[in-house]
């Protein structure tokens, strides 16, 4: 391309527009503007490629909207190297189909969105007691039937939500009683009552954080991970497969989840209960001056075995919310990779914020009991 | 353009693909010619796939070496390669669009991150384009990956694979999941655009119709190595089990019969 030659060039006496240089995506910005003000009086009779050194689509793009614009035909094109009438023909073709684009957002949508969101949580209660009422009817059948019982499948979900999780429910609930035990024997030795910090670590860890740690550890680790498996299987079309294969995803996938929670959330919730008081026997033992004798010794005057009972009844409740929430995500999962990660978000959160509400409730009514 | 057609842009030398002790090519040699449309046939795992991946860079080599544009891809600088890269344009087997973008963002991508200097309307238009090009109904544009047939996904993916006007078009099984006309429409579009645009074309394909309708020269993969690459008469009198099995067998001889007189091999 010579600097003499403007890429565009309009002849005043035979109405031919000469093109130079290159008409490719690298120039496309500059290029834009020449061609989108060649129209009306001054529209060409004739365009002359022969100057042009390359022409990609980008360029045959512009050239095809002037004639679509224009309404000229390819018949104006003069001097083209093989194939680039073809091309803007292709392009010029492109032209008589508008593509859909969406249209633009505007703050009005926030109202939208606000109405979708409230009726997504009234639509996920209805779902989440549907589910509930599905699997309801389902158990019944299999449990009548012991050969319907998946064994299998039932300890492999075991060890990935029991014995895989142990380690880090230990690890967490010993820090968490280490910390509260120090914290009440702070407040407590200001009234000469540190000995008190007994019952304060056994009380909440048998009561409340036994089975809450447990459950929010759980929510995060295993409803993520149940929503993630059946969403996996659901956009690979596997959950279709069960179905014309004749059997019950409700059954093959749900049940054996649920029945492992079942049993694998009762029995972490005693080890994070004997860890919790481990981890407040510890910083009594180091920083109180309270020897585990005598942790143990005033332990065991205080205790109520009721206590334990408060805590443990919630344990297959949570174990349920858990195991059905993460499993409904998994099943509501549609097709794309993104799906899968809104839904185990979505999982998650909702499996935390209904065992911490389900908690409350249960305080509640041990109150009102006098429990 | 400046470059004489017949001369090779991609030579593979002496390749070797190895996953764990299974030897997938040994010591395979291919050339690809500037301008032309080869087709890759071979059975299921012969490694298609992965020669494929291996000339465009995804995979590196566990011997041999690959030049592009003369240039080997190993060994020059990251911005160099970067640059070679801009060149290509790949469809991958299930279309690989980013599933949280329109089809016309998606197409946007490459003109986004490659030339900036474009303002939001004229991306558009060159994305209207591709998505025109690639023979999407006009409905198609707003729509997201996850709401696509099959068909329409690939059509789409060519559209995002064409966005920068590429030298070099790697197309893995193109018209598989297609209905026959829409995949004949998928051949004849290849083909405009090859034309117009001087594209070189790497087409791994199992469409009979495709190799006779399009190909330039086949080349076909067997026992580790490429048999033969050539236009298509002499591959098909080429004399090894699989190959006779393959154009001779019944439907070979269909796609023979419908377009073999005017088959350009």
């Amino acid at each position: 391309m010579t600097a003499a030659n403007p890429p565009s060039q309009l002849d005043p006496v035979t109405g031919a527009l000469r093109l130079h240089g290159d008409w490719t995506l690298a120039r496309f910005d500059q290029l834009q503007p020449l061609l989108e003000s060649r129209g009306g009086p001054n529209a060409p009779k004739q365009i002359d490629l022969g100057g042009i050194s390359r022409l990609d689509s980008a360029g045959a793009l512009l050239i095809a909207r002037l004639l679509y614009r224009e309404k000229l035909s390819l018949e104006v094109i003069v001097a083209d190297a093989p194939g680039q009438r073809a091309l803007i023909a292709a392009a010029l073709h492109t032209l008589h189909t508008p593509v859909a684009h969406p249209p633009g957002r505007r703050w009005s949508d926030l109202f939208a969105h606000a109405g979708e969101a409230s009726m997504e949580i009234v639509n996920q209660v209805k779902r989440l007691l549907g589910f509930i009422g599905e699997v309801a009817a389902a158990v019944p059948g299999v449990a009548l039937r012991p050969r319907r019982w998946r064994v299998t499948s039932l300890v492999h979900h075991i060890e990935q939500t029991g014995l895989d999780a142990l380690p880090i429910v230990a690890l967490l609930t010993f820090m968490v009683g280490a910390v509260i035990t120090f914290l009440g024997a702070t407040v407590l030795q200001e009234f000469g009552a540190s000995v008190f910090a007994v019952e304060l670590v056994g009380f909440s860890f048998l009561r409340e954080f036994g089975v809450l740690l447990t459950a929010i550890l759980l929510a995060g680790r295993t409803a993520s991970a149940f929503t993630a498996q059946i969403g996996a299987m659901k956009s690979r079309e596997e959950i279709d497969a069960i179905r014309t294969l004749g059997m019950d995803p409700i059954e093959v996938l749900v049940i054996p989840r649920m029945l492992a929670l079942l049993i694998v959330l009762p029995l972490l919730t005693v080890v994070a209960m004997v860890c919790g008081i481990l981890g407040g026997l510890v910083i009594c033992a180091t920083q109180l001056d309270i020897s585990p004798a005598m942790f143990l010794n005033r332990f065991q005057d205080t205790f109520e075995i009721r206590h334990f009972w408060v805590g443990m009844v919630k344990a297959p409740v949570f174990a349920v919310v858990i195991a059905l929430i993460g499993c409904l995500e998994g099943f509501k999962v549609a097709g794309s990779a993104e799906s899968v990660g809104q839904r185990t978000t979505s999982s998650v959160v909702q499996t935390i914020f209904l065992v911490i509400l389900l908690d409350a409730l249960f305080a509640l009514l041990f109150q009102e009991i006098g429990w | 353009m400046s470059a004489a057609a017949g001369e090779n842009v991609i030579e593979v030398r002496g390749l070797i693909s190895q996953f764990g002790s299974q030897r997938v090519h040994d010591a395979l040699d291919l050339d690809v010619r500037r301008g032309e449309i080869l087709g890759v046939v071979g059975g299921s795992g012969t490694g298609k796939s992965v020669l494929m991946r291996s000339i465009v860079g995804l995979r590196e080599p566990d011997g041999g070496s690959v030049r592009v544009f003369g240039q080997n891809l190993l060994t020059v600088s990251t911005a160099e390669r970067r640059k070679i890269e801009q060149r290509f344009g790949v469809l991958f087997q299930d279309g690989a669009l980013f599933s949280s973008l329109t089809v016309s963002e998606n197409v946007e991508v490459p003109l986004r991150e490659q030339f900036g200097h474009l303002n939001a309307a004229q991306r558009q238009m060159l994305a209207d384009l591709k998505i025109g090009l690639a023979g999407l109904p006009d409905s198609a544009g707003d729509k997201y990956p996850s709401q696509l047939s099959g068909g329409m996904r690939k059509r789409a993916a060519l559209a995002r694979s064409l966005a920068l006007d590429p030298d070099i078009l790697f197309l893995d099984e193109p018209t598989a999941g297609l209905d026959p006309i829409g995949a004949a429409a998928f051949d004849q579009l290849i083909r405009t655009l090859r034309d117009a645009l001087g594209l070189t074309v790497f087409l791994i394909t199992h469409d009979l119709d495709t190799l006779y309708t399009i190909c330039d020269r086949v080349a076909v993969l067997a026992e580790k190595q490429v048999l033969i690459n050539a236009p298509l008469r002499e591959v098909e009198a080429f004399d090894h089990p699989w190959v006779r099995d393959y154009f001779h067998g019944p439907r070979g001889r269909a796609a023979q019969a419908a377009t073999g007189k005017t088959s350009l091999g």
